[in-house]
Order: structure tokens, then C-alpha cells, then sequence
């Protein structure tokens, strides 16, 4: 951290982009009076890959691994997200295969659980409880070893396809799964809480701290669990259910105050929904199919490829070429762990989008920083940041 | 409730659509704040979901089209409002109604140079300063060599 004087009154202080209470490269010019901030200025864009350009270049296949490593904690969201709209596009949203949506659904929440673990593990690290970090990681870790399982990857793992997703679960996977999740919701999710929520120094340093009134929180468009501490109900996942999300039954936790606090057990217990809404997806999950046999979209089984010219040609041209999607243009989102991550795609008929933008929830939900952060303390500052809980691979796209 | 919209802003819309997902609105780009704030305090349209602009050159008699999503909380209706406006031209801001804009606007202004009137500080948010050009436009080529920026 360097420190320029500008003002007489006022010290400006830079954070980040290197500070590694900033969770990536965000970079923060503090105006401070003593120990009070001022004004706080965020500085972005450090991680910029042009994201929103690439996507006019590569054709819709190709862009399914960059959804991938945007909100690079929960990829399985973004995946999700983005294959709806392109699905919506194509007229397939109502054809997909009941077992690819549940296998859907229990990824998405397996990646929630995963994402709210670095989002609250590092939280309360930053401000103190060293010991939640490392117990949350152990379970993040099983999380990742049953991701691996069945996509072969840890992270980036590219899941998902237009009409269902890559592959069925291996032999055993769903036991698996639901072994883990039934004992992270009867007995580590209260482990964990034990931790920190009653502690006197967590509570101390959190309560009170970084409040978003109601209507603040609507106007500036947050969304999530953010949304949610201020006392909002609302839920993507409830409200216009995608998906198969209407078949379950879950609770959408809201807070009261919408401080630093709220948002935690918010967070906290938004993963022991996501461990029911797992173990109900795994008790009805159908036999069946998990992609379209629609040729001209997904590439055809290897085995009839190899002896029908047919289906050669087909998958001659989604190889080279991608699949042409008809002109138009379509916005659909879903409820990601950081708030509404949503694909806004217009096609001009060819297989590459004429537009791809994202709806970025981290990026939107960022500037409730500047709007809240003066008038606290500078070590709160650093609670404000873990709260508002972003990725900068989201935010700088 | 579309019907009312319609009803209620029919002097402002040029046409009207509806799309596979959600109903579109195209209005004039005169009347894009008094159309904005309409939805926002008489149709409870609370919240802006995103906020965007498409390039589309010389297909289209007028090359920006910004894109508005809007949504009412309260009933779940969301609402895509768009208006088209030339490459000299510039538009009005909507961050009197929508905080939440602030950023959305500056990144539109950092990616298609296009000019909001009235934001309260519209600089540049994830290119650098000195960067020149707006990436998102269709006439700025993916191989562009650019030169970074020394001490920012």
C-alpha cells in the first residue's frame, strides 16, 4: 500500500491491486479523514479479457469454455445461464431430457455450496477466524473431488451442453453425492456455524457494519444474497422457476437489518437449502437420456458417426463450423451464488452471436462498496469487501 | 399489464414486439427518460436488470441500439425497452431513477464511446485512460495492437 497526500485534511490511500484482502485485483482509492473513510473510489479492469468481444468471434460452442471463467468459483452457474439462452434461441428449452435438468440442478447447487465457501470462508478469514476457513475448505475440497468425478476437472469444468449436459454421472456418483450432502446439512453446516456465529469478536466486527437499506439495495440493482439480507425475498429459483427448481421444496432465507451479519447467515444458510434441494434432486432423479438427439445441434455418438455418412456430415459441421441459430435475441438468467447472472444473446443467423453481453452480477453488485463504505472505519473496510462477496474474473470479464 | 403500457406510453413507442422471452419496447430516443421513469413510478418497474448497447454498423439506419431490462419485483415482469440513436448523438442518462446505472452507462460509454447526458461521472471503467478506441464496436478489430499504458 502506497500513500499520497493530496489534500491537507485528507489522506488518499490506494488498496490493492495487490492487497490480498481484495480477493483478486480490485483496486480501491480511499479518501480518508484519520481513520475514516471518506470516499472510496473503486479502480477495475485489471483482469479484462474482453470477454463480451470474443464472444462475436467464436461460435457458440467455443464459447461455452469462457462462461467458464468468469465467475471461475462457480462455473457450473455460468454454464448453466448460458446454455438457457442459447437453448431459448434454438426453441429446445422445453426438450431437454428430465435427468440432464436434475443433474443440472444438482450441479448448479453443488457449485453454490463451493462458491458461498470461499465467499464466507474467506470473509471471516480477512476479519479473524482463521478456523472456518480451514474446516469450509475441507468440505469445498470433497465438493471439487465429486465435480471431478464427473466432469474430470476441479474447476472450469465446462459441463453443460445445448440440450442437456456433456454426460451421465458415473456408477455410484449420486450415492456420492447424497452421502456428502446429507451430512454437511445434518452435521457440518452447524459445525461450521458453531465457529463463528456466535462469536462475540465475528458479531462485534460484523453487526451494524455495511448496512443496505431496502429500497438502496433495489435501486442499485443488487441482486442475491445481498438483495436478500436487506430483506428482500427474492429468488430467481422461486419466482420464475427455471429448470426443474419448481419440484423442490426449499426455503429463501432473508435477512432483517442488511448488515455485514445478515449476509453471512444468509450465505449460510442458502447452502444448507442447496444441500436439500441436492439430496431431493437425487431421490427423483429419472432414468433416461441427459441430451437431445438432435444432430444438427449436439454431435452424434461416435459409434454411428464412424458408419453413417449422415452423421458424419453432422458432426463435420458442428466441428467446423458450430451450429446456426436462428436470428433473434433472447435474455435468460438464473440465480448463480453471487446474484442474478444472466446472457443476453442476439444472433444474426449465423453461428456466431452478434452480440454476446453478460449480466455480470459481481460487477453490478460491486458499486454498492462506493455507496457504502464511507463513514466506517478502514479495518471494516476489508469486511465490506469479503461481504459484497465478488469475483474479478466476473467483474472484469 | 402490457396492454396498460401500451395504453399509457403509446405516444413514445415506435413498436412494439413480442419476443420468445419478453415483451420489447422500442420507443423514441427523445422520450427514453420520460418513458424510463414512467415504468419506474407508475408501473413499479423497481429494478434494472442490465443496461446495453448492440453495434450494428451500417445495418441498421441508426448504429446504436441501447438495450434496457427492467423488472417489477412485486409481479416478476420483466420488460426489454429499446431505443436507437446515430454514432454523433447522444442520449440521456438514467441514473436520476436507477443507481444501479452508474456503472452499466460507463461501461456502455467505455466499450461504444457513446455519451450519456448528465451521468454524474463518466469516465472510462475497465479499459485504461489513456486507451484509445471502444472495444465493442464492430469497426475495432480483435487484432488491434494497442499500447498499454505506462504508470496509470
Amino acid at each position: 500500500m502506497e500513500v499520497i497526500t493530496k489534500d491537507e485534511n485528507y489522506v488518499e490511500l490506494n488498496v490493492g491491486p495487490q492487497h490480498p484482502a481484495t480477493h483478486g485485483v480490485l483496486r480501491v482509492v480511499l479518501t480518508l479523514d484519520g481513520e475514516k473513510i471518506v470516499k472510496a473510489k473503486c479502480k477495475i479492469g485489471y483482469l479484462h479479457r474482453g470477454t463480451e468481444k470474443l464472444g462475436e468471434e467464436k461460435n457458440y460452442y467455443q464459447m461455452l469454455i469462457y462462461t467458464d471463467r468468469l465467475d471461475y468459483l462457480a462455473p457450473l452457474s455460468n454454464n448453466f445461464a448460458y446454455v438457457r439462452a442459447v437453448e431459448k434461441l434454438l426453441g429446445i428449452e422445453n426438450k431437454i431430457p428430465k435427468r440432464a435438468e436434475y443433474l443440472r440442478v444438482i450441479l448448479a447447487e453443488l457449485s453454490r455450496i463451493a462458491s458461498h465457501i470461499v465467499g464466507i470462508g474467506t470473509h471471516v478469514m480477512d476479519i479473524g477466524a482463521w478456523t472456518f476457513f480451514l474446516h469450509a475448505f475441507r468440505e469445498r475440497e470433497k465438493i471439487y473431488d465429486l465435480l471431478e468425478e464427473i466432469s474430470g476437472q476441479r474447476m472450469n469444468n465446462t459441463f453443460f451442453r445445448f440440450g442437456g449436459v456433456a454426460a451421465d454421472c458415473p456408477d455410484g456418483w449420486l450415492d456420492k453425492v447424497y452421502k456428502w450432502a446429507d451430512e454437511f446439512e445434518k452435521k457440518v453446516w452447524s459445525e461450521l456455524m458453531d465457529l463463528v456465529a456466535e462469536n462475540p469478536i465475528f458479531k462485534e466486527r460484523t453487526i451494524g457494519i455495511g448496512i443496505i437499506p431496502k429500497e438502496l439495495a433495489i435501486n442499485l440493482s443488487l441482486t442475491g444474497p445481498l438483495l436478500r439480507a436487506s430483506g428482500i425475498k427474492k429468488d430467481l429459483r422461486k419466482d420464475s422457476p427455471y429448470s426443474v427448481y419448481s419440484e423442490f421444496n426449499f426455503e429463501v432465507p432473508i435477512g432483517k437489518n442488511g448488515d455485514t451479519y445478515d449476509r453471512f447467515l444468509v450465505r449460510m444458510e442458502e447452502m444448507r437449502q442447496s444441500a436439500r434441494i441436492i439430496k431431493q434432486a437425487i431421490e427423483r432423479i429419472p432414468d433416461g437420456d441427459v441430451l437431445i438427439d438432435d444432430y444438427k445441434i449436439v454431435p452424434p455418438p461416435k459409434k454411428i458417426v464412424y458408419s453413417q455418412i449422415e452423421y458424419l456430415i453432422h458432426h463435420f459441421k458442428i466441428m467446423s463450423e458450430g451450429f446456426l441459430v436462428p436470428e433473434g435475441e433472447a435474455y435468460a438468467s438464473v440465480e448463480g451464488p453471487k446474484g442474478e447472472i444472466g446472457f443476453y444473446i442476439v444472433s444474426d443467423g449465423s453461428s456466431k452471436p452478434y452480440r454476446f453481453r453478460i449480466r455480470p452480477p459481481s460487477f453490478i453488485n460491486l458499486q454498492a462498496l462506493e455507496e457504502i463504505a464511507p463513514g466506517h472505519l478502514i479495518a471494516d473496510f476489508i469486511a465490506l469487501i469479503g461481504t459484497i462477496d465478488i469475483v474479478l474474473g466476473e467483474v472484469d470479464r | 399489464m402490457i396492454e396498460k403500457i401500451k395504453e399509457r406510453l403509446k405516444e413514445h413507442i415506435l413498436e412494439y414486439k413480442e419476443n420468445i422471452d419478453m415483451h420489447i419496447l422500442v420507443i423514441k430516443k427523445e422520450s427514453l427518460l420520460s418513458v424510463i421513469k414512467t415504468l419506474h413510478d407508475e408501473f413499479n418497474f423497481n429494478m434494472l436488470v442490465d443496461l446495453t448497447a448492440i453495434d450494428w454498423l451500417d445495418k441498421k439506419q441508426e448504429r446504436f441500439e441501447i438495450v434496457y431490462h427492467l423488472r417489477n419485483l412485486d409481479e416478476n415482469f420483466m420488460i426489454r425497452v429499446k431505443t436507437s440513436i446515430n454514432e454523433n448523438e447522444e442520449i440521456d442518462s438514467i441514473t436520476s431513477i436507477y443507481r444501479g446505472a452508474n456503472w452499466l452507462e460507463r461501461e456502455v460509454y467505455d466499450m461504444f464511446g457513446i455519451i450519456f447526458k448528465n451521468h454524474p461521472n463518466l469516465e472510462r471503467i475497465l479499459m485504461w485512460e489513456s486507451f484509445q478506441g471502444h472495444p465493442l464496436r464492430k469497426d475495432f478489430f480483435i487484432r488491434t495492437e494497442v499500447s498499454l499504458p505506462e504508470n496509470e
